[in-house]
């Protein structure tokens, strides 16, 4: 592709020189101005509606939207002076007028630009002196319920509807300032990535059932992540409220996801709060399982194993992390994956819910784990058993019993195992830090985004100790230890580490593409 | 010609020649009157010829922006490979405008023709006339004179024989003032919302269906034909004022004056002249007090204004209005100046788009201040902030809609805000009135 | 002075009401293979480079041969121009020529924009009302007769007041001559 012309202007005393086609509003973000703007979306086709965007450059006959003006050489633009500013101040004053005042019962309040704009930059009082329109509160199917009084038409989430996910539910309905977004009888927003209008929306409109009521924005801890619910690892904003998690938002990433993710990931999340958890230590005893300290616990489960052929049944839910260190005392292992159907999201080049719903499927697989539907087809007879993150469900109980022993590392107790030798609690997903491995090689930190139960420990850390009580090494005091070893002992790792993944990861040196073949033109949401 | 009333003796009846003759729009009639010799004439020139003989005309467009036509037409760049398409504006949405109307349900193969000649011009195979759906009659005759032409061969695939493919077709509208802005014409073409569009990219480059595209009013396309057939030097000629304003103008009046209808006159006519002498003056009683000369998009003026305008593009613009779409709305003593500007907000209220905040919000707060002062409900506060939220509304937008609904406030306010303020003091009409007779 | 119009526009004018829609007849398909309809259509659609360009041409052939344009009626045209039925209502709800419920048999619309307003619109609009009663604009007559809208500029501002009534459009109406027109109508 030839090298686009370069083009230098002047944003708020700043010179820039972006690739010519820019906008400005773009070109502004890189010297660290961010133009105040509604409708504009770095995801989304332009629509320059909402007027919040218009910059006062130098010798234009009138103020310019910044989303839709490109950019040319020696423009002067300012976004700050008088006459930008009164532009602002008199788009927030009308977006106002019919906009209720109830930011205290809005669940977008906190984390809303109207709000946070008008803090900024808008008037103190209204001069609106008239009845505001009223339209009742509609639910739009899927996890969406649309406010109309809030609404302030930037027609964010038409477009999303049209373009992105290229299934036109929504639109404009009406004329004027009786203009609502409406959508069809009976045709609801049932697309499977349809949630994402809920993102986008910049104000308090279109809101999800599923967090409705549940938190406010300045309660929350966010916490920067991959969505574990496929093979597509989508980043995401792990949001949790006194330790529980409450939502999952997209993190934009232009390789794997852009700024969306897909309903059933977002919404899955009511298994990392899982309250019947196995909490402590426990070994086998008379009398069945105690709880014992961590030492007595990692002895136990290191005499069980030592100088025994181990078969691991792991789940694909795991690290890299946890997965390489299972393969370090094991004989063999296998994993299985649930399936699903595959729900593209047509806009956006090779991003899709994915068939296998599982985060590290790949790292398993690439790892020396055997993807199987017989999870325990490869258990010899006599072999110990070892069940990690692995709940067991539907396996017939008389494939455990070739098992001469079983060890479990869970955070609840595998269905049909009744009489284990050691229970390790170890946290689930949302509780440790790692790395995954996307469908397309990518690999990808996640980090800790709520505390785990009891005495539980993170995967890694317990699988260290096990292999260091087991003389095979010495323990590691970072998941970046783990990572570190596993990235001079493989080779498709080689050269990886966590400061060079940072938050938006790195392919293995194996892997051919990496989602989007060409990066998407990405900015700030 | 004053349709409905004869033609006054002062009037040049260039292209109002046949309204009122129901047989000019027949095939038959537009023939025997002259009629496609224009075209016949064009088709055997180059296109580049024609569109320099409308460009030595002066011929501007007659839709409101006065856009030189011929150079209008130049932006078309042959043999880019792209389909080229003609849009012919007859969406005549603008309050106080129907000369278009008149032109089409009279003079219906005038269209027809001046289309096909533009479309020529341009290197178009197809010409679309849009016209308000509203225009019951004027979609009548254009039909019938359509199927008459294609009937005749005069357009279609080999129109007048000459291997030249050209299609015209009439496309109704549906009820959206704002489809009279050319880009929200050609999405509303396109079976879309009539939504205006961001410029650039201009139509010549990226206009109906994403091809080049020209689009005219119904006036200008039908001024190409006497340009045609008479030659530049011969319309340039027609002007009382200066040169930037050439040819004849159809005014369409209305509102408080003794004989509306539809009149040509020459560039640079008195306007004084026009109103009182052409068009009668005021009705029996009664005294003109302002003009809103183009539409109601554009300033009011007062009667001492309209008294000295010349009226051509620039003598509007040096009297502090615009000549606009000619639509001239005459209002009297009888009448409430704050009822009257309360009234054309509210239409612009409902007929904005709702794209541009602006816009959506400010045409309704506007309608919704002024009708509160118009009911004695005003506050001393109301007038600057219709002026500000004014302010907020012009050259902020896509398209001018909303500065257009701030212009008779500002212009109102500016000239007749006696009758506001004597409204916000409490009076009644009537005492209001005698205040400030 | 003029006395105010009242409910232009609004959330509150007929163009926006909101109606029960199940209470009418199954809805009959328009663009049944073989009808003079659908001829008519697929003869339009070759006129335009898209298919699409045929929408509003498609919305008036469904008004005139139901009356008004259904949420079926919507769905119908959206199948046959592979666009959604969501897409469509949002056409249909920006044009205020197509009636979303259905009106009385004779539709009646007076101008009451500004130049036909200093001219006593507002007196002709009283007179349609009550000499048809309806009692108020946007309501069919009990007899079904008629349904009488102020609208936007119709255009003939030269002609205070015009009227459309259908497809009909009647110039320089006066409160005097309502009667007779109505009266004329069969």
């Amino acid at each position: 592709m030839p090298e686009k012309k370069m083009i230098t202007l002047t944003i708020e005393g700043r010179q820039v020189s972006v690739p010519e086609g820019t906008t400005i509003l773009e070109a502004a973000k890189q010297v660290g101005v961010l133009i105040p703007h509604y409708c504009y979306h770095p995801g989304l086709p332009v629509a320059g509606v909402c007027r919040m965007c218009l910059v006062d450059v130098e010798k234009a006959p009138k103020l310019a939207p910044s989303c839709a003006t490109t950019v040319a050489d020696g423009q002067v633009v300012h976004v700050y002076n008088d006459k930008s500013l009164e532009a602002r101040k008199g788009v927030l004053e009308m977006l106002l007028i019919n906009h209720p005042l109830d930011c205290p019962i809005c669940d977008q309040s906190g984390e809303c630009e109207l709000q946070d704009y008008t803090y900024q930059e808008g008037r103190e009082d209204s001069r609106y002196r008239e009845p505001k329109r009223f339209n009742p509160a509609e639910d739009f199917g899927g996890d969406v319920v649309y406010v109309p009084n809030r609404c302030i038409l930037c027609t964010r989430c038409v477009r999303f509807m049209d373009d992105v996910a290229q299934d036109p539910v929504l639109n404009v309905s009406e004329r004027g300032d009786r203009a609502v977004i409406g959508k069809f009888d009976g045709r609801d927003l049932t697309h499977p990535w349809a949630a994402n209008v809920v993102d986008l929306c910049p104000v308090g409109a279109l809101l999800s059932k599923d967090f409705l009521n549940k938190a406010r924005a300045w309660e929350l801890d966010r916490t920067a992540s991959v969505c574990p619910n496929c093979t597509q690892g989508c980043n995401v904003m792990m949001e949790t409220r006194e330790n529980q998690v409450v939502r999952i938002r997209p993190r934009p990433n232009e390789y794997v996801n852009a700024y969306f993710m897909c309903d059933w990931g977002r919404l899955n999340y009511r298994w990392m709060n899982e309250k019947n958890r196995v909490e402590r230590p426990m070994i086998r005893q008379a009398g069945g399982l105690s709880p014992v300290s961590w030492e007595r616990a990692i002895s136990a489960a290191a005499a069980s194993l030592k100088g025994r052929r181990v078969f691991v049944a792991a789940s694909p839910m795991l690290s890299n992390e946890a997965l390489f260190l299972l393969t370090q005392l094991m004989a063999s292992g296998s994993f299985r994956v649930t399936e699903g159907d595959e729900a593209p999201l047509p806009g956006i080049e090779d991003l899709a819910l994915r068939r296998e719903r599982a985060a590290n499927v790949h790292g398993a697989e690439a790892l020396g784990f055997t993807k199987t539907r017989d999870l325990l087809g490869g258990l010899a007879q006599g072999d110990v058993l070892v069940v990690a993150g692995e709940d067991l469900a539907g396996i017939d109980p008389a494939a455990l019993s070739k098992a001469s022993e079983i060890v479990v590392l869970g955070s609840v107790l595998p269905s049909g195992v009744t009489n284990p030798a050691v229970v390790l609690p170890i946290a689930n997903f949302a509780e440790e830090e790692g790395t995954v491995t996307n469908l397309r090689g990518r690999v990808q930190r996640f980090t800790q985004a709520r505390q785990a139960p009891g005495e539980t420990r993170p995967s890694w850390l317990v699988l260290g100790d096990l292999l260091g009580a087991m003389g095979k090494q010495s323990s590691f005091f970072l998941p970046s230890d783990v990572f570190a070893r596993l990235a001079s002992s493989h080779k498709a790792f080689a050269g990886l580490s966590y400061d060079t993944l940072g938050f938006k990861g790195l392919p293995l040196a194996t892997a051919e593409a990496t989602g989007p073949k060409a990066p998407l033109a990405m900015g700030l949401a | 010609m004053g349709y409905p009333h004869q033609p006054h003796q002062r009037e040049t009846t260039v292209l109002s020649r046949y309204f009122g003759d129901a047989e000019a729009r027949t095939l038959a009639g537009w023939k025997n009157r002259g009629g496609y010799q224009a075209l016949e004439k064009a088709l055997a020139m180059a296109p580049a010829d024609i569109v320099n003989v409308v460009k030595e005309s002066g011929l501007r467009g007659r839709g409101g922006a006065g856009f030189p036509t011929g150079m209008k037409w130049s932006f078309m760049k042959p043999g880019d490979g792209k389909p080229h398409y003609l849009c012919c504006n007859a969406d005549e949405s603008e309050p106080g405008t129907f000369k278009d109307r008149e032109l089409m349900r009279w003079t219906p193969h005038a269209l027809v023709e001046g289309c096909a000649i533009g479309a020529y011009a341009i290197g178009a195979e197809t010409a679309y006339i849009y016209i308000r759906g509203e225009f019951t009659e004027p979609l009548h005759w254009m039909n019938e004179a359509v199927k008459e032409a294609y009937a005749a061969g005069i357009i279609g695939r080999n129109a007048m024989g000459t291997g030249k493919r050209i299609d015209v077709h009439v496309h109704k509208g549906a009820g959206a003032y704002i489809c009279g802005e050319e880009t929200a014409l050609m999405n509303s073409l396109e079976g879309r919302r009539g939504n205006p569009r961001i410029k650039p990219p201009f139509p010549a480059v990226s206009g109906v269906f994403g091809m080049p595209t020209t689009i005219n009013n119904v006036e200008t396309l039908i001024a190409a034909i006497p340009i045609l057939m008479n030659g530049a030097d011969w319309y340039r000629k027609m002007s009382l004022s200066n040169p930037k304003s050439t040819g004849t103008k159809l005014y369409s009046v209305c509102g408080n004056i003794e004989r509306p209808g539809t009149y040509e006159v020459v560039m640079g006519f008195p306007f004084r002249d026009f109103l009182y002498d052409v068009c009668g003056g005021p009705l029996p009683g009664r005294k003109f007090k302002a003009v809103i000369p183009g539409g109601v998009s554009v300033p009011i003026q007062s009667m001492e204004e309209a008294e000295a305008t010349l009226m051509d593009y620039e003598g509007f613009v040096a009297q502090g209005s615009m000549l606009g779409s000619g639509g001239v709305i005459l209002i009297d003593d009888a009448q409430s100046m704050v009822a009257v500007i309360a009234r054309i907000a509210r239409f612009f209220a409902h007929e904005s788009c709702a794209q541009c905040t602006q816009c959506r919000e400010g045409t309704a707060w506007t309608t919704k201040i002024l009708e509160r002062i118009r009911d004695g409900q005003g506050t001393t506060e109301d007038l600057d902030t219709l002026l500000d939220i004014a302010e907020q509304m012009t050259g902020k937008t896509i398209c001018v809609l909303s500065d257009s609904c701030a212009t008779p406030v500002v212009s109102g306010i500016k000239k007749f805000g006696r009758e506001f303020e004597a409204l916000i003091q409490g009076r009644t009409y009537v005492s209001v009135m005698e205040a400030v007779a | 002075m003029p006395p105010a119009p009242e409910t232009m526009g609004g959330p509150e004018s007929p163009d926006y009401a909101s109606h029960d829609h199940a209470a009418h007849a199954p809805y009959e398909p328009v663009f049944v293979a073989g009808s003079a309809s659908r001829r008519e259509l697929d003869e339009l659609i070759p006129r335009y480079p898209q298919k699409m360009a045929a929408l509003l041409p498609a919305l008036w052939i469904v008004q005139r041969e139901r009356g008004w344009v259904s949420n079926e009626g919507m769905a119908e045209v959206a199948a046959l121009l592979e666009l959604t039925p969501a897409y469509v209502k949002g056409v249909v709800t920006f044009y205020t020529m197509y009636h979303q419920h259905p009106v009385g048999k004779y539709f009646i619309q007076v101008c009451t924009t500004s130049p036909c307003g200093i001219c006593g619109a507002e007196d002709v609009v009283k007179a349609f009302v009550r000499h048809t009663n309806t009692g108020e604009l946007g309501v069919t007559s009990a007899d079904g007769r008629f349904t009488v809208i102020e609208v936007e500029c119709l255009g003939a501002c030269g002609f205070a007041t015009p009227v459309m009534i259908n497809e009909e459009f009647i110039e320089s109406v006066t409160p005097a001559k309502v009667p007779n027109i109505l009266a004329a109508l069969k």
